[in-house]
């Protein structure tokens, strides 16, 4: 603990903290991480802490890089430089089945469920790591066996009927349309009881009804888990209703943190969405 | 249209051949024109055929979205256990020929195998060539076992139990072995190593020999390596094989072990480990994102799939007086795959009806000789259809379904919606 929020202290300007969350220990710190791949460099310099509770976007044009940031966070790339720490734990080297074990999860933009499994399925293989059943007892279908079994289904159904999806609960996750994929996605997650939640553009190819929506469901799983919240979006309208605090990316660098407001004004951001004036 | 025809080439070869033969039978003998007309009307009739059913089965079928999603486990162990009271009670009463006595046990042994190898290619996702490598290894061990066994065990099927757990035990490690290089590789390079290591495990079978005598067990990798006291006996000899073996399997343990491997194969698709093996089949990345290790649990399943068909090449190598290693080849291979493809990938029932179907049926057209070919080619055609055109499958489930309800309304008093 001492070890680490020395680390933190030392680089107070990184914090995308909210203010009731100054004093605790932040889910997840990225340190000064970066990725090349060949000559190219994708991410550079990527610092951010996000609080326990705290929701917090992460925007950028087409190409900024914000999918590798997640892949990095994820484990799923290892940085070229830099750390990752979930919890004040460095990531370095681990498996991205290891990582999440740490307690992140995430989404992804173009949506992978497992597609000829059941919706309920999907959720139970969520919760894989908190199933605590050797593999002997469910061979030979020992009690314990059907002890967890049974508590996954109720755990699986209260996570299902948490995001509205009770009623598909047996039905392959391929022929689901696709905004209720994108929740049950969200639910697959949420079963692996992460820390820190990653969403990839969560609203992509929802109309403005199922966006309002959306913010309130991601208000609601903050409110309900207590966890914290990182999303990539394109929707600005969800972003500055629901996010707390962001960050903004244009190749590969940090270009602005700060609250919605800030955000909305800060002229490099507006540059990089919008160009630069011309001098006339 | 075209990939159909494509798919449907080998078996219009046998069905060509096949007439030509039949045709040779009658005394017509075709030479190479006719034959190469004979070719293109068994395409153009195949054509034809397609699009006949084609227009026949315009009507898309309508099927509600929960149908067939029963739980077929139970259809499972029934299936079993219907086919052994009737094999047995046809065997009671004297009523099943010395022949099909003969395949009761082999057909055990491949039930074994498909059900295996469909848990690498249908519920692993990865496609296997070399299950006849581990079926061969097993059954080499089972037979080393059971010989070694012979004097200190004298119960036949305790000496058959001790064979089976040896063959699944060695081919668990070598599924282990082969496993561990080959599941980093994935699709079609996976397939041709697998294939490679079936080989290479065959063909080390091929070059072993090993003997028994007071002093123990002595292997060896070369012919006159082993070097035995008197009274000692060679159990394996290189590409001889093994001769000499008692054959102790029974259509009984046949059974049992069909049963064990259904049990074992059902209980593990809907436990947590299978769960997560389906995961890893379905999207590898989002698997890697909950929690889940893909090569952990794919090895996990082709390893539990090596041990049952070593089992099953126990039972299959005490089932006769002599063994060759070249039984274990990639052709066999090929058979198992076949027998899993047309049961349905991840379908153990269609695993089950299709291996027995697909052993019986050259065995009984033997008597039709030269028109055996045909028949085998048409049932084949017929089967890749309905497995292939999903217009078929969906008519076939459409019919099972309505099947279903009406039974549910004349035997069950809240019938009606096939639940």
């Amino acid at each position: 603990m001492s070890d680490y929020s020395k680390k933190i202290l030392r680089v107070p300007s990184y914090s995308l903290l909210r203010e009731q969350d100054a004093d605790k220990q932040p889910v997840l710190v990225a340190n000064n991480l970066g990725i090349d791949f060949g000559g190219l460099t994708a991410v550079d310099s990527f610092n951010v802490a996000i609080g326990p509770t705290e929701i917090s976007g992460l925007i950028g044009p087409n190409g900024a890089g914000k999918t590798t940031i997640f892949n990095l966070l994820t484990g799923v790339y290892q940085p070229t430089r830099g750390a990752v720490l979930i919890k004040g734990i460095d990531t370095k080297g681990m498996h991205p089945s290891k990582v999440t074990r740490m307690g992140i999860a995430r989404t992804f933009q173009n949506i992978r469920l497992f597609t000829d499994m059941t919706a309920k399925d999907n959720v139970k293989v969520g919760m894989h790591k908190d199933i605590h059943c050797s593999f002997f007892s469910s061979l030979l279908r020992l009690p314990s066996y059907y002890k967890s079994e049974r508590a996954a289904d109720e755990k699986a159904m209260e996570l299902l009927e948490f995001m509205g999806l009770a009623d598909v609960a047996d039905v392959k996750a391929g022929s689901l349309p696709y905004g209720v994929q994108r929740r049950l996605e969200i639910a697959r997650a949420l079963a692996t009881n992460p820390a820190i939640l990653l969403l990839d553009e969560p609203a992509a190819g929802m109309n403005p009804s199922e966006t309002a929506e959306l913010t309130a469901q991601i208000r609601r799983i903050r409110d309900t888990f207590q966890i914290a919240i990182f999303l990539i979006e394109h929707d600005m309208n969800l972003v500055m209703n629901v996010c707390e605090a962001i960050a903004v990316v244009n190749y590969g660098k940090i270009i602005a943190k700060g609250t919605p407001e800030e955000i909305k004004n800060d002229p490099a951001v507006i540059e990089a969405y919008l160009g630069k004036k011309e001098e006339s | 249209m075209i990939f159909l025809i494509w798919l449907l080439y080998i078996p219009a070869l046998y069905l060509v051949y096949g007439l030509r033969l039949a045709l040779a039978g009658m005394g017509i003998y075709l030479h190479t024109f006719p034959t190469m007309l004979l070719h293109g009307a068994v395409f153009v009739g195949v054509y034809y055929l397609i699009k006949y059913l084609k227009k026949l089965l315009k009507v898309k079928p309508r099927i509600p979205a929960n149908a067939g999603k029963r739980d077929k486990t139970i259809s499972v162990y029934g299936l079993v256990t219907v086919g052994f009271t009737a094999m047995t009670a046809l065997q009671g009463y004297g009523m099943l020929s010395r022949s099909m006595q003969g395949y009761l046990v082999p057909i055990c042994a491949y039930v074994v195998l498909a059900l295996s190898l469909n848990l690498v290619v249908g519920i692993s996702g990865e496609l296997s060539l070399g299950h006849a490598g581990f079926m061969g290894v097993g059954a080499f061990a089972g037979i080393v076992a059971a010989t070694c066994a012979q004097n200190a065990v004298s119960d036949p099927f305790l000496r058959l139990v001790i064979g089976m757990v040896a063959g699944g035990l060695m081919a668990g490690v070598a599924g282990l072995i082969v496993g561990i290089p080959v599941l980093r590789l994935r699709g079609d390079y996976l397939a041709i190593v697998t294939l490679a290591f079936g080989e290479i495990l065959r063909s080390l079978t091929e070059n072993l020999y090993v003997g028994l005598d007071r002093a123990g067990l002595h292997m060896s990798m070369s012919n006159g390596g082993v070097q035995l006291q008197e009274g000692g006996k060679m159990i394996i000899s290189g590409a001889l094989g093994a001769t000499g073996i008692k054959p102790i399997s029974t259509f009984v343990a046949g059974i049992l072990l069909v049963f064990f491997t259904v049990a074992v194969v059902l209980n593990l698709v809907h436990s947590r480990e299978g769960r997560a093996i389906k995961a890893v089949r379905d999207n590898r990345i989002a698997a890697e994102s909950v929690g889940i290790n893909a090569t952990t649990f794919k090895l996990k399943a082709f390893v539990i799939s090596a041990v049952l068909a070593g089992m099953a090449g126990a039972l299959f190598g005490l089932n006769l007086g002599s063994v060759q290693a070249s039984k274990f080849s990639y052709t066999t291979s090929i058979d198992i795959l076949v027998y899993v493809v047309l049961g349905g990938m991840g379908n153990m029932l269609g695993s089950i009806i299709s291996t027995v179907v697909l052993y019986l049926i050259p065995e009984f057209l033997r008597s039709l000789a030269d028109y055996r070919m045909i028949m085998y080619a048409i049932v084949l055609i017929v089967v890749m259809l309905c497995t292939w055109s999903p217009k078929i499958k969906n008519t076939i489930s459409l019919f099972t379904y309505t099947m279903r309800t009406y039974w549910n309304r004349l035997f069950r008093k809240k019938g009606g919606s096939g639940k």
